[in-house]
């Protein structure tokens, strides 16, 4: 057990990655305090769909990831309680016209050879898989492994299993990084003076991770990427999968600033219908975008006519933390001994939060990790020179 | 007065928009547009008045409304001056948000028939009141949700508009004064009504003598209601809370237990009384949704309902958005018809830029400054005390909607590290179904802080509620570009 003050990890961050983060540290047998300077779930994480997705990611290091972090939800959904909500409900995209049938098949056909089931679905079938799907569309494409949890019970649940192991410090900011001679890590001073020590510290802040990295003396350029979701009364499954048409994938890799939808519709277990969810850059502004929610509506309507008459009950924003060049930042800071970095995944936190937490758990004991890491280095943004 | 179910045919901007035909509202835009503002004045229902003055509709043929209203010259002094103003009358108008959109106001309105036939409605305009007036708080307890426990207002409310009784032996029980008059409401009509059981002690009040004083209106009206109640052999029991509802089709008995200084059970003190219909209520909080989502100040008031922060001339933290009534923290309808007077006058004042009226200001000031510390010292002597959790059983629901108890909401807090209403939602789902929290959430933000940790919990913030009213996808996915668009939402 960790002492009141003293452990092996402190993880800066109680949402779904800290929490990953924190449970296979102690799974490995490290002791771990996580601090939050607002409750469990408050941050991203608590804004979010809970979307584990394949289907939005071009092959390469972030869908190398997911790949991983999917097989990990697999098992995880086995040994923590069901009140997770984890869903293998499976995505389908589906195009309008057949210039965006022709572009999702050469899409598809790449993440097939980089190892995701998929399967094209002609526009006559369509209906099977999605009975009040619109009448026209050109086909789609069925993508099995895409599944969903409730995130904030993933985060809350994964903390839990974690045991006597793992201390939670809710309710207190980290103010300042405590490091000794060499410039290591020795731990953290919170708002109220206290002084936590551990030989590692994991920067699991999510949105507000460039502010910790600060606080370290090193620059990793987070910013926050705005989403509004929209959430239905509650419903009897109208939707089956998680439904979104072909141009998400664009929107999801894009760098405009301005703003971008293309809703991702699906079913919850408990009934509402979830709309989300737009994309700007328009730093942490909670002002109500009704342009950003008239879209997403439209475009739901588009997608399930059904769904027109069916009223919104509320809506919310939360903030993406995203880097210049849309990858996390996973593993040791080169600048700092003993600071890691865990945040920084954009719109795909919860779906990549178990193998992020995998691999800082292996930097940290030391062992084979799941995949090459280099791709997500957190020194690659600093100057060159 | 432009009566009207459709929007205007005029272009869509006007000076002001008001939003809820009360006593604030009517007050605000009348005084307004009578000096020579142009007024969209919007309300859900279709009918002016708001809660306070709701009358039946024409339809029913009640031939005295009045009956069941004092203060009804109030009303119908409002109505005339309405009538011969240039206001327009948007009723049936859902107002869901009011968002700045390029230097004026968006109100953006659903109106037309329920069930799809629903209509996206934006009024613009350069100023907006917000009289929105409030709603019933709400504590669970056991047995809360059973058939024939009513809201205490939502009594009063079903009598006012279609003279219906929730039962023939109804008790009325919670706390706050509304409890007396909807006692004398009910008595009048027909009901017998065994008891007013109210969890504070009414001698509350000795401690703000001079707010009393100040307000011999206050006292007339308490000399009425204590003289109905007197002529139908009601009697107030102070100190004492439902902790118990018994049947089990529809509510057949009550317990009523005394309380402590702290709302905590007097053990042993339970006693039954048969009835039919249970009217409860936890006096009223302010509907500040549209104006919280605005980021406007809030302040917590002396009975820990949250209410906006106003100037002296009524305006919120936010510019050119003004507030006027229950949102600034409950007073009733005389208070809520000065604020909108003042506001009225201040908006016009700055808009117009003509001087506003020192004289009638400042003797509105003082009035209103004379009522709201007779509301605040009512507040605190009606204030929950603490030890009310300690009524609700592990099984009692406390968010009705989505079906979660007690139970649920405290295993959420010591199990899963929710610190706050918001994380407890997000954990039980309480506070996500129709009502969005409006009827569990002071039990919950109560419940949350109770059981978190043993460091000071900031005051909690106000929920966010973007949608007031629920919004068809139809109505929102058809609205039209706002003009001009600001920066942030051009597509390219």
């Amino acid at each position: 057990m960790p002492t009141r003050t003293s452990s092996d990890v402190i993880v800066i961050g109680a949402g779904v990655v800290g929490a990953a983060c924190a449970y296979y540290a102690a799974r490995a047998g490290l002791t771990v305090t996580v601090v939050d300077r607002g409750p469990v779930a408050g941050g991203t994480t608590g804004a979010g769909e809970g979307n584990l997705l394949l289907s939005d990611k071009e092959p390469g290091p972030e869908l190398s990831l997911a790949l991983a972090s999917a097989e990990l939800w697999r098992e995880l959904a086995h040994l923590l309680p069901p009140q997770i909500e984890y869903e293998p409900k499976g995505g389908l995209v589906v195009a309008s016209g057949e210039a965006g049938m022709a572009a999702l098949r050469g899409f598809a056909a790449g993440q097939e050879s980089a190892g995701v089931r998929v399967k094209e679905v002609p526009a006559d079938r369509l209906h099977d898989l999605e009975p009040h799907l619109a009448p026209g569309l050109a086909g789609g494409y069925h993508y099995p492994q895409d599944a969903q949890v409730m995130p904030a019970l993933a985060a809350a649940h994964l903390l839990r299993a974690g045991g006597d192991r793992i201390r939670l410090r809710l309710g207190e900011e980290v103010t300042e990084l405590l490091t000794g001679e060499g410039g290591e890590v020795r731990g953290v001073r919170t708002a109220s003076g206290t002084r936590l020590h551990a030989p590692y510290v994991v920067n699991a802040a999510g949105t507000w991770g460039g502010r910790i990295a600060r606080l370290a003396g090193a620059e990793l350029p987070v910013l926050p990427r705005r989403g509004f979701v929209l959430v239905t009364e509650p419903l009897p499954r109208v939707v089956r999968h998680k439904v979104y048409a072909a141009d998400y994938v664009a929107d999801v890799a894009s760098d405009s600033a301005a703003l971008q939808t293309s809703a991702v519709v699906e079913g919850t277990a408990a009934g509402p219908v979830l709309i989300g969810a737009s994309r700007e850059r328009v730093g942490f502004d909670r002002t109500l975008s009704t342009e950003a929610l008239r879209r997403l509506a439209a475009q739901a309507v588009a997608l399930f006519p059904v769904l027109g008459t069916v009223r919104a009950l509320r809506t919310y924003a939360g903030f993406r933390p995203y880097l210049p060049d849309h990858l996390p930042a996973i593993g040791p800071d080169p600048r700092v001994p003993g600071l890691l970095h865990a945040c920084g995944h954009e719109g795909a936190g919860v779906g990549l939060a178990p193998v992020t937490g995998l691999i800082v758990a292996v930097c940290v004991t030391g062992g084979q990790l799941p995949l090459d890491i280099a791709p997500f280095a957190p020194g690659r943004f600093a100057a060159k020179g | 007065m432009r009566p009207s179910a459709e929007p205007p045919t005029a272009p869509d901007l006007y000076d002001l928009a008001v939003i809820g035909a009360g006593c604030a509202g009517l007050s605000g835009a009348v005084t307004a547009s009578e000096l020579g503002l142009s007024v969209a004045l919007l309300d859900a229902s279709p009918q002016i008045g708001g809660q306070f003055f709701r009358h039946p509709a024409p339809a029913t043929g009640a031939a005295r409304p009045e009956a069941l209203h004092h203060d009804w010259s109030l009303f119908t002094g409002l109505r005339r001056r309405l009538e011969a103003s240039a206001v327009d009358l948007l009723g049936g108008h859902h107002v869901w948000s009011v968002v700045r959109e390029g230097g004026l106001w968006a109100v953006h309105a659903v109106t037309g028939a329920d069930g799809g036939e629903e209509r996206a409605v934006r009024v613009r305009a350069r100023a907006v009141l917000l009289a929105t007036g409030a709603y019933e708080r709400q504590l669970p307890f056991p047995g809360w949700t059973l058939p024939g426990v009513v809201g205490a207002g939502g009594a009063q409310a079903m009598l006012k508009s279609g003279l219906v009784l929730p039962g023939r032996r109804v008790v009325v029980a919670g706390s706050g004064p509304l409890l007396l008059a909807v006692a004398a409401s009910l008595a009048a009509a027909g009901a017998r009504v065994p008891a007013v059981i109210e969890a504070s002690g009414y001698l509350g009040y000795a401690r703000h003598p001079y707010a009393l004083a100040a307000n011999p209106h206050k006292l007339t009206e308490a000399a009425v209601h204590g003289g109905a109640l007197l002529r139908h052999r009601v009697r107030l029991r102070t100190r004492t809370a439902v902790t118990e509802v018994h049947g089990t089709d529809r509510v057949e008995a009550v317990t009523v237990s005394r309380l402590d200084r702290d709302w905590r059970l007097v053990p042993g003190s339970g006693r039954r009384i048969a009835c039919d219909a249970l009217a409860v209520g936890h006096g009223l909080a302010p509907q500040i949704d549209l104006a919280t989502t605005l980021g406007c100040a809030t302040r917590t008031t002396p009975d820990r309902t949250t209410a906006l922060v106003l100037d002296t001339s009524q305006e919120t933290s936010v510019r050119d958005l003004w507030a006027a009534g229950e949102p600034g923290g409950v007073g009733g309808a005389r208070l809520a018809d000065v604020e909108g007077e003042l506001a009225g006058l201040a908006i016009a004042a700055r808009l117009r830029g003509h001087p506003a009226r020192r004289g009638r200001v400042r003797e509105l000031e003082r009035r209103r400054d004379r009522m709201r510390a007779f509301a605040d010292a009512m507040a605190a002597a009606h204030a929950p005390g603490t030890g009310w959790p300690q009524w609700l059983a592990d099984d009692t629901e406390v968010c009705r909607c989505e079906e979660v108890t007690t139970q649920s909401v405290r295993a959420a807090v010591t199990d899963l590290g929710a610190r706050d209403a918001r994380t407890v939602k997000l954990f039980t789902r309480a506070g996500m179904g129709w009502c969005q929290g409006r009827m569990c959430g002071a039990a919950v933000t109560c419940l949350a802080a109770q059981h978190g940790s043993a460091e000071a919990l900031a005051e909690p913030a106000p929920e966010r509620r973007p949608f007031a009213v629920p919004v068809p996808l139809r109505a929102l996915g058809s609205l039209d570009d706002p003009a001009p668009a600001p920066q942030t939402v051009t597509t390219d």
